[in-house]
């Protein structure tokens, strides 16, 4: 797959409210790309719902269901009945969260639209931060981060969202990067071709959120996968591979470049680098990375049964 | 385009659904499509889909919505857009 090979036809139309360099509306670009124009788009509250709900314009062109922020999932079982029940079992139905919307206020209603089997795609962009209310921590926000409500750094680790995911015994979960657009255009087609609940998971960096200048954008995805605070890896019926850059991390075949690279950066890191840098915290990240790649080897050792 | 009547809000799509977006831009991309070799890299990674990609694979910009981001000039493996201030 190239850059050539993507589609032309653009379902996003131009002139929507996102902030400028916004990689939410460019993996929804690529996302619809990908899936065509027999979607229907479920997307709880987020970013997407305040560009997607004005009245009486929209960039869409394809439908949105917008919904309450802890329904993403149980919206999309009802829509995916509904459609069985008009006889129209070929239209994807997404839905399209923020981390907001799935780590921390959309989990049970998507835990349950997995388990019950539904035959939908789970789409999780993760800007590690309730942005749109105006940068606030979630359960995806990295440790030593600044947002308005963790201002001298968060003092917890992430969650592991893929892997809660893969212990649904999910036929397909992913992880992508807005930075590495033509292996995200590969993953959505891919669940798109499968029956069932599938996850995906885009990594995307948020230049207001995150504090840095908003040109270096894919940039800053791009050092997160090369830093390894980030993982390419698919996970087809449980069987887990990594991918592109990852791959290769793992393997041994490139060094993961060290953290630093990436935090320094970006503005909600600042406060590690000055007025003096704060050792502990830094070797404390590397530290956490190293042992992610760490359990990243068992991982794609074992992956995850399904069935 | 089809108009459905429903007991809800509904909205219909269209280009500049938030405006003119263009008319928030700082920067002008400007490509010189002299040395430009057609990888595609700006209309693919370009948020908006502000990067019009024509049938030759040859690109221009949008003006009316682009937003002036730059990630365009950034990723440009040949350096062939540059940011211009606006007047």
């Amino acid at each position: 797959m190239a850059i050539k090979d993507l589609p032309r036809e653009e379902l996003m139309h131009p002139g929507a409210g996102s902030c400028p360099a916004c990689t939410d509306l460019l993996t929804l670009r690529m996302t619809l790309k990908a899936l065509g124009p027999k979607t229907v788009l479920v997307t709880p509250a987020s970013c997407t719902a305040s560009v997607a709900c004005g009245y009486p314009k929209t960039p869409f062109g394809v439908p949105v269901l917008t919904m309450a922020f802890a329904a993403g999932g149980a919206a999309a079982s009802g829509a995916v009945a509904a459609l069985h029940r008009l006889g129209e079992d070929d239209v994807n139905v997404v839905v399209w969260a923020g981390d907001g919307g799935t780590y921390d206020i959309g989990l049970q209603s998507m835990s349950g639209a997995m388990e019950r089997g539904t035959n939908f795609i789970f789409v999780c962009y993760n800007n590690e931060i309730y942005s749109n209310t105006g940068v606030q921590r979630s359960g995806a926000t990295p440790f030593g981060a600044w947002t308005t409500t963790t201002w001298k750094g968060k003092v917890d680790q992430r969650k592991d969202m893929p892997a809660i995911m893969l212990a649904h015994r999910l036929p397909y979960v992913a992880t992508a990067s807005a930075s590495y657009i033509e292996d995200l255009y590969r993953k959505v087609q891919k669940a798109a071709s499968i029956r069932g609940p599938k996850y995906l998971e885009f990594h995307i960096p948020c230049a207001p959120g995150w504090r840095f200048p908003m040109e270096r954008t894919i940039e800053m995805g791009r050092l997160a996968v090369e830093t390894g605070a980030w993982a390419l890896f698919e996970a087809d019926d449980g069987k887990v591979e990594f991918n592109l850059r990852s791959k290769q991390i793992l393997d041994g075949k490139t060094q993961r470049k060290p953290i630093e690279e990436y935090l320094e950066l970006q503005g909600r890191f600042a406060h590690l680098f000055r007025p003096e840098r704060d050792e502990e915290a830094l070797a404390g990240i590397q530290q956490f990375i190293d042992r992610e790649w760490e359990r990243y080897k068992q991982l794609a050792a074992c992956g995850m049964s399904v069935g | 385009m089809e108009r459905y009547t429903a007991d809800t809000t509904i909205s219909y799509p269209c280009d500049g659904a938030a405006g003119r977006t263009g008319g928030w831009r700082d920067f002008r991309p400007v490509i010189d499509l002299t040395i430009c070799i057609r990888c595609l890299r700006c209309w693919a990674y370009c948020p908006e889909g502000a990067v019009l990609r024509a049938d030759d694979d040859s690109v221009s910009i949008n003006y009316d919505y682009c937003k002036g981001c730059g990630i365009c000039a950034y990723e440009c493996p040949k350096k062939v857009i540059a940011m211009e201030r606006e007047e």
